[in-house]
C-alpha cells in the first residue's frame, strides 16, 4: 500500500507521469481483477498536465479509482451488470466534480457486486475481485473493486458507496480505511442508486489521513441532491488529533453476538488500548438491532425495485438483436441484462410494495427503521462514539457463501443499523487473524466524522495494525 | 332519462412555468426539434436526482387557492410504478397521500349554477411524447420526444358531482378560464390538457375513459358512454367496472382492461426528495393572486353597468376582458359591452381567431365613429369583417369603402327623387297603407347605397309626404 503523502513524494522525485506509468503497469500485471475500466490515457495526459504546469488542489495529481456506480463523464460507468455494459454517461457525478476541482487523476472504474447488491463482489458480470491477503477469498463487498484496489497498492484513494455496509465490509476484509458518512454529508447526484434513502459515496484510503483528506473533498451542500445537507464545512484532517483522552465510548454488546471469537478478541483489545489514552468504556443498549437486517433488506428491495425499473435498453445500455412490442422487448433485455441476485432483489421489493403487502412490510420496516435512530439517539446520550466489529467475520472464500443468500445477508448485521439510522462510521484494521484483516468499527451521532476520524486515528497510531 | 354520474380527472400542463418540475430545462420546446430541451433528469438517466422546482409549487398552490382547496400543512411526493415506452425512470413522481390540496369547490353556470366539489389537487411530472409513424395499431415503431418529459402537471379530481357531458363540458371551460386568468396555463399548447372521465348510469358500474385530450373530445366521449352503457343494460347485460380508451378520431370508447385487471401501482414516498410544507406559503401567494373570473364578472356588471350576459361573456376569457376594459374607458360601456360580446366575438368565432386578431385602438375608433354618427351600424360591421379579413385601419376601410354617412342635403335630394319617381308607392301612403313608406325608405337607402341613417330618412319622408 502506498498513501497518499508517500504517494506525493515520490511524484516529486520522479514525475506524475512515471508515478501513475507504475501504477498501470501493476494493474496489468495483478491477479485481483479490481477493475473493470481502466482510463490510461486519459490519467496518463492528466499526469503529464501536472508535470508540466505543477500540480494543484488538495488531490493535486493524485490517482484515484472510481466504484463504477458512480457517473463518470466519458468514461463507460457498468455498475458492474451487463444491462449497462457501453453506457457511457454524459455528466459527473458531484463527487467527480470535485475531485477534478481538487486536481485527482481518475486512472479507472473499480469492480463491484453488479447494482451494489452483494458483500462479496462476487455477483459482478465482469468475474469476481480477489482479496490480495489471499487471492482465494473475497474482498467483501460491495465496493470490493475499490477496497483490494487501495489494499493491493495500485492506488492510494479510492472512492465507494455504502448502503448496508458496502464501503466499511471490504474495508474490513482488505485491511484497509473506509468511512460511511452521514447520510446528507455528500451528495448523491451522479451515484446509481441501489436504496436512495440508504446510501452514501464513502472514502477509502491506506489511512486515516487520506479517508480524512478524501472526505474534505468530496463532503458539502450540493443544490441537486435535495437530501444533501447544509452543513459547516470544516478540514476533517484539521481533526485528526492524538487524543482520546475523557472520550466516552459505548460498547452494544448486541453487535458482539455471533461474532467469530478472532474478530471479538481484537476489537476488544482495541478497546482496551483506547481505554489506556484515557477514554471511558461502558456498555450500551440499541434494543432493536435484532429487526435492523429485516428491515434494511426490505427497505432497499423495495427501493430497488423501483430504482432499476428505469433500464429498459430504450435510451441506453444492453439492446437485444431483435426489438419485438415494447412489452416482450423490456422482458427480454431485462431478463438476459440483470443477474440472479438483482433479480432476487428487484423480485422480493417489487412484492413488499405490492398492494396488501405494503404495510405488513414497508411500512412496518420503515417504522422499525424510526426505532434504530432512536436506539442510536439514546446511546449517544450517554456516549460519544459506539465501538462494535466490522464484520463478524475474516474474509471467507470465494464460492463460499455465494449460493447461500441468506448467511451472506447475516454477514451485514453490523453494519446495516447505521444506514438506517444515518449515522456516519468508519472501519479501522485492528489486526489480523489467520493472515486475514479484521475491522473495528467507530459509530457517532450525525455530522460527528470529525470525531470519529480523531478516534480511528488515534487507534491506527498506537495500535501499529498493517 | 337515467341519473348520469360523472366525475373528472383533469390534467393540465402547467406551460407558462419557465423551467420542467424536477430540472431547470425550459418548458419552450413547442416550436423546437424533438428531444433539445433535456437533461440527465427529465431523461432519467442512472444517477440523476429530481429538484423540486419551487415556483411550480407555487402555481399549484395557486391553483387549488382558485378552487378553494384546503392546502395541505405538509405534502410529500410518490413514485408510481409502472413500465411504458414513455415514462424514462420507469416510475412517475406523483403524488398520493398528502397532496398539496384537498375539498375545493368549482360553481359552473349552466341553465342553473351547480356547485361541484374537487376532491384534491396534486402535482405530477409528464411522462415523453410518443410519436406512431401512421396509426398506433399499425405503426412499425415508435419514437419517444422527451421535450415533454418532467413538465409540471395538476390533476384535479372531482366528486362525482357532474350530471351531463355537458356539465363537464362547462366545468373545462371554467376551470380553463380560472387557469387562464392565473397566468399558469396556456390552453392552445399541444398537450395542455388531458382528461380521465369516471362516467356510470344509476344502477349500474363505472368505466373510466382514459387520456381524452380536447375540450370536445370529453364531451363527445361521455355521450358515446351514455349510449353504450344504456344500450348495455337495455339488453340486460351487467356494466362491468373497466378502463376505457376514447378513440378521438372514430369517436368511440375501447375497452382497455377491467378491474380484475387493474394495475398495481406500488406507489411509496419518493426518497429522493424530502416533505415540505405547503401551507406555510399560503399567505404571501393569496396576497398574487388576481381577480378570478367570478370576481370579474360581478365587477363588470357593478362599475359598467353592462348586463349579466354580457358580463359572463367578456369574462369568460381573460384577454377578452382586459380588451373590454381598455376599450370601455374611452367609449360608452354599454355600447362597448353589445359591439365586443355580441358583435366582434361572433366575427372572431366565425374565423377561428381568438381576441389577439384584433386592436383595442381599432375598436375604439369604430365605436367613436358610431357615436359621432359618422357611420352606419351596418358600416360598423364591414369595417369590423374588413379589419379581420384584409387587414388596414378603421379610417382608411370607411374612406375606401366610402361608408361615411351621407349628408342631409344628400339625403333630401334622394328623398325628392325617391317621391317623384314612385306616384303609387305615394298613394298607397296617404291610403293608410304603411309598407308604402318601408318601401320608399328602401328607395332612398338605394340611392345613397345605404350610407343615409334610416332614421333620418324616415323622418324627412314624413316630412316631405
Amino acid at each position: 500500500m502506498m498513501n497518499v503523502s508517500e504517494m506525493k513524494r515520490r511524484m516529486e522525485e520522479t514525475s506524475a507521469e512515471e508515478m501513475i506509468q507504475s501504477l498501470f503497469d501493476k494493474i496489468e500485471r495483478s491477479k485481483l481483477n479490481a477493475f473493470i475500466t481502466l482510463t490510461k490515457e486519459q490519467a496518463l495526459e492528466e499526469a503529464r498536465k501536472a508535470d508540466k504546469n505543477g500540480a494543484s488542489g488538495l488531490l493535486g495529481a493524485v490517482p484515484i479509482a472510481i466504484k463504477d456506480n458512480i457517473s463518470t463523464k466519458g468514461i463507460q460507468t457498468t455498475c458492474a451488470s451487463k444491462i449497462l455494459k457501453g453506457y457511457v454517461p454524459p455528466y459527473d457525478a458531484h463527487v467527480i466534480e470535485r475531485l477534478k476541482a481538487e486536481g485527482a487523476i481518475i486512472i479507472g472504474k473499480t469492480n463491484m457486486d453488479e447494482f451494489a447488491m452483494g458483500s462479496s463482489t462476487e455477483t459482478s458480470f465482469f468475474g469476481p475481485t480477489r482479496n490480495p491477503h489471499d487471492l482465494n477469498r473475497v474482498p467483501g463487498g460491495s465496493s470490493g473493486g475499490s477496497a483490494a484496489a487501495v489494499a493491493g497498492g495500485e492506488v492510494p484513494i479510492a472512492l465507494g458507496s455504502d448502503t448496508g455496509g458496502s464501503v466499511r465490509c471490504p474495508a474490513s476484509f482488505c485491511g484497509v480505511v473506509g468511512l460511511k458518512p452521514t447520510y446528507g454529508m455528500v451528495s448523491r447526484y451522479g451515484l446509481i442508486s441501489y436504496a436512495n434513502s440508504l446510501e452514501q459515496i464513502g472514502p477509502f484510503g491506506c489511512n486515516v489521513e487520506d479517508v480524512a483528506l478524501l472526505l474534505d473533498v468530496i463532503a458539502g451542500h450540493d443544490p441537486r441532491d435535495s437530501t444533501s445537507h447544509v452543513v459547516k464545512k470544516k478540514r476533517y484532517v484539521d481533526e485528526l488529533k492524538d487524543d482520546v483522552s475523557g472520550l466516552k465510548i459505548g460498547v452494544p454488546k448486541e453487535y458482539f453476538e455471533g461474532v467469530d471469537k478472532d474478530v471479538e478478541k481484537a476489537v476488544r483489545d482495541g478497546i482496551t488500548l483506547l481505554e489506556g489514552l484515557g477514554a471511558s468504556c461502558s456498555e450500551v443498549k440499541l434494543p432493536h438491532t435484532k429487526y435492523a437486517l429485516a428491515s434494511y433488506y426490505i427497505i432497499a428491495m423495495s427501493e430497488a425495485s423501483s430504482n432499476l425499473a428505469r433500464f429498459d435498453g430504450v435510451r441506453y445500455g444492453l439492446r437485444l438483436e431483435k426489438d419485438k412490442d415494447w412489452h416482450t422487448t423490456f422482458s427480454e433485455i431485462r431478463a438476459e441484462g440483470f443477474g440472479e441476485e438483482v433479480k432476487r432483489r428487484i423480485l422480493l421489493g417489487t412484492y413488499a410494495l405490492s398492494a396488501g403487502y405494503y404495510g405488513r412490510y414497508y411500512l412496518k420496516a420503515l417504522k422499525v427503521r424510526t426505532l434504530i435512530k432512536q436506539d442510536f439517539e439514546n446511546a449517544f446520550k450517554k456516549v460519544d462514539v459506539l465501538i462494535t466489529p466490522t464484520m463478524p467475520c475474516a474474509a471467507f472464500k470465494i464460492g463460499e457463501k455465494i449460493d447461500d443468500p441468506l448467511s451472506l445477508y447475516l454477514a451485514d448485521v453490523n453494519t446495516v443499523p447505521m444506514n438506517l439510522a444515518g449515522v456516519p462510521s468508519i472501519s479501522v484494521p485492528c489486526g489480523f487473524a489467520n493472515g486475514l484483516p479484521m475491522g473495528m468499527q467507530i459509530v457517532g451521532g450525525h455530522f460527528d466524522e470529525g470525531l470519529i476520524l480523531r478516534v480511528a486515528h488515534t487507534f491506527e497510531k498506537h495500535a501499529g495494525v498493517a | 332519462m337515467k341519473d348520469v354520474i360523472i366525475g373528472l380527472e383533469v390534467h393540465v400542463q402547467l406551460n407558462k412555468l419557465n423551467s420542467k418540475l424536477f430540472c431547470g430545462c425550459s418548458t419552450k420546446y413547442h416550436d423546437s426539434g424533438p428531444n433539445t430541451h433535456t437533461c440527465p433528469v427529465c431523461l432519467g438517466l442512472p444517477g440523476a436526482l429530481p429538484v423540486l422546482n419551487r415556483t411550480a409549487v407555487e402555481a399549484a398552490i395557486k391553483v387549488a387557492l382558485a378552487l378553494n382547496c384546503e392546502i395541505a400543512e405538509q405534502t410529500l411526493f410518490y413514485r408510481k410504478n409502472y413500465y411504458y415506452p414513455d415514462l424514462p425512470k420507469g416510475f412517475q413522481i406523483s403524488q398520493y397521500d398528502y397532496p398539496i390540496a384537498i375539498n375545493g369547490n368549482l360553481v359552473i353556470e349552466g341553465d342553473s349554477e351547480r356547485n361541484i366539489r374537487i376532491r384534491r389537487v396534486h402535482m405530477e411530472e409528464d411522462p415523453a411524447r410518443l410519436v406512431h409513424k401512421g396509426p398506433i395499431e399499425k405503426s412499425k415503431y415508435s419514437l419517444i420526444d422527451y421535450n415533454r418529459s418532467g413538465m409540471s402537471l395538476l390533476e384535479v379530481v372531482t366528486e362525482p358531482d357532474l350530471r351531463s357531458p355537458k356539465e363537464a363540458r362547462q366545468f373545462l371551460n371554467k376551470l380553463r378560464n380560472i387557469l387562464e386568468y392565473l397566468d399558469v396555463f396556456d390552453g392552445y399548447l399541444e398537450g395542455a390538457i388531458r382528461v380521465d372521465a369516471n362516467i356510470s348510469l344509476a344502477g349500474g358500474a363505472r368505466a373510466e375513459v382514459k387520456n381524452i385530450s380536447s375540450y370536445k373530445g370529453v364531451e363527445k366521449a361521455l355521450s358515446f358512454e351514455i349510449v353504450r352503457q344504456k344500450n348495455l343494460m337495455r339488453r340486460g347485460i351487467k356494466v362491468v367496472q373497466e378502463t376505457r380508451h376514447y378513440d378521438e378520431a372514430r369517436g368511440v370508447t375501447i375497452s382497455l382492461r377491467t378491474k380484475e385487471e387493474e394495475k398495481d401501482y406500488r406507489y411509496f414516498p419518493e426518497p429522493d426528495l424530502v416533505p415540505f410544507k405547503a401551507k406555510d406559503g399560503v399567505p404571501k401567494i393569496k396576497e398574487t393572486l388576481p381577480e378570478l373570473p367570478d370576481a370579474k364578472r360581478r365587477r363588470f356588471v357593478e362599475q359598467y353597468n353592462i348586463s349579466e350576459h354580457h358580463a359572463k361573456v367578456l369574462t369568460s376569457e381573460l384577454k377578452l376582458a382586459n380588451f373590454f376594459e381598455n376599450v370601455a374607458g374611452k367609449v360608452d360601456t354599454n355600447q362597448a359591452a353589445t359591439w365586443i360580446a355580441d358583435v366582434l366575438k361572433g366575427e372572431l368565432n366565425y374565423r377561428g381567431l381568438g381576441i389577439d386578431a384584433f386592436s383595442p385602438e381599432h375598436a375604439i375608433q369604430i365605436l367613436r365613429m358610431l357615436e359621432k354618427k359618422d357611420i352606419t351600424e351596418k358600416g360598423a360591421v364591414q369595417v369590423i369583417r374588413t379589419l379581420l379579413d384584409e387587414g388596414g385601419t378603421p379610417a382608411e376601410i370607411v374612406k375606401q369603402k366610402g361608408l361615411i354617412k351621407v349628408g342631409t342635403d344628400v339625403i333630401a335630394r334622394a328623398v325628392e327623387e325617391a317621391i317623384k319617381e314612385n306616384p303609387t308607392a305615394v298613394q298607397d301612403y296617404h291610403a293608410g297603407r304603411n309598407e308604402a313608406l318601408h318601401f320608399l325608405v328602401g328607395q332612398v337607402m338605394k340611392k345613397t347605397s345605404g350610407k343615409a341613417d334610416p332614421d333620418a330618412v324616415n323622418k324627412l319622408l314624413r316630412e316631405k309626404l
